[in-house]
């Protein structure tokens, strides 16, 4: 019985947190901001889901931990889409310019190379 | 004796990992598949160790485990706090920034694990890697300093991740 009610709060739970995520998603009105609310609250709202039905799986009996692997790649991979959505960002310049950083050149999305040192047009 | 060893295991880290991967995978804890695991883990170090030139040698453990449990507990308060920003702050408000957080970590691995931590707490998301990888781009979605967030993500993370792969 308290099993029942742990899982039914998880997925509500889970369910609310991924709602959450999907109008953050909407609402803000620049490509950088929109990608905060997906990439974190989208993996509480996940990893709630997968709570659930790990808890519901040991009631019945057919218990897994497949579920924390889940979770696991879930967490290694969530970054890196992050990462790459605001690389192309960077690189389309659909966002303000970032300072440039205190001991390099440049940043090394807008590292392209010049005309002179390949001998290609590398952007028109 | 050790250099066998070290042979043998070139990434003790990686051979723990797979091992518990494949028994989580099998969902069967039992002799044979933990063995099968660990002959899984020893040959996949061994075949790719090639491609993994200038791995870090020392990881303490124990500080690791620490860290991600820090790092679990930051990420269920970044998730109510960002949950929070976007059901009640209206667009206007808001006060996006980019923060640049100059990197004392020379590992690439180290870096990596900085730059995930990242993007999985509180508001940032890290964006870029200046060119000679010095320096860290990290998006914030809603700060009025960026200098504290900075000296919040070195203070926080990147000390431990030193003290980690030192």
């Amino acid at each position: 019985m308290i099993a029942a009610y742990a899982t039914a709060a998880c997925l509500i739970i889970g369910a609310g947190f991924a709602l959450v995520a999907a109008i953050g998603l909407l609402r803000f009105n620049d490509s950088m901001t929109r990608m905060h609310a997906p990439t974190k609250i989208g993996t509480i709202g996940i990893g709630a889901l997968l709570l659930g039905s790990m808890i519901h799986a040991y009631e019945t009996g057919h218990g897994s931990f497949h579920e924390l692997l889940i979770m696991a790649f879930l967490f290694v991979t969530a970054p890196i889409s992050a990462n790459f959505i605001a690389k192309v960002n960077l690189h389309c310049r659909s966002c303000e310019t970032p300072p440039a950083p205190p001991r390099d050149d440049t940043w090394s999305t807008l590292d392209a190379p010049t005309d002179e040192s390949n001998g290609a047009k590398t952007r028109s | 004796m050790t250099g066998f060893f070290n042979r043998l295991l070139p990434h003790p880290f990686l051979t723990l990992l797979l091992t518990v991967v494949w028994v989580i995978l099998q969902n069967n804890v039992s002799a044979g598949m933990v063995v099968f695991g660990l002959i899984l883990g020893i040959i996949i170090p061994l075949i790719t160790a090639v491609w993994w030139p200038d791995r870090p040698k020392g990881l303490r453990l124990g500080k690791f485990i620490i860290y991600t449990l820090i790092v679990m507990w930051d990420i269920i308060v970044a998730n109510i706090e960002v949950a929070w920003i976007v059901l009640t702050r209206p667009n206007a408000k808001l006060r996006p920034k980019w923060v640049v957080v100059p990197l004392e970590l020379r590992h690439p691995e180290a870096i990596t694990i900085l730059a995930g931590t990242i993007t999985l707490t509180p508001g940032t998301v890290s964006a870029d890697l200046s060119n000679e990888g010095h320096s860290l781009l990290v998006h914030a979605l809603d700060t009025d300093d960026p200098d504290e967030v900075r000296d919040q993500i070195k203070a926080r993370y990147e000390a431990r991740l030193k003290e980690i792969f030192s």
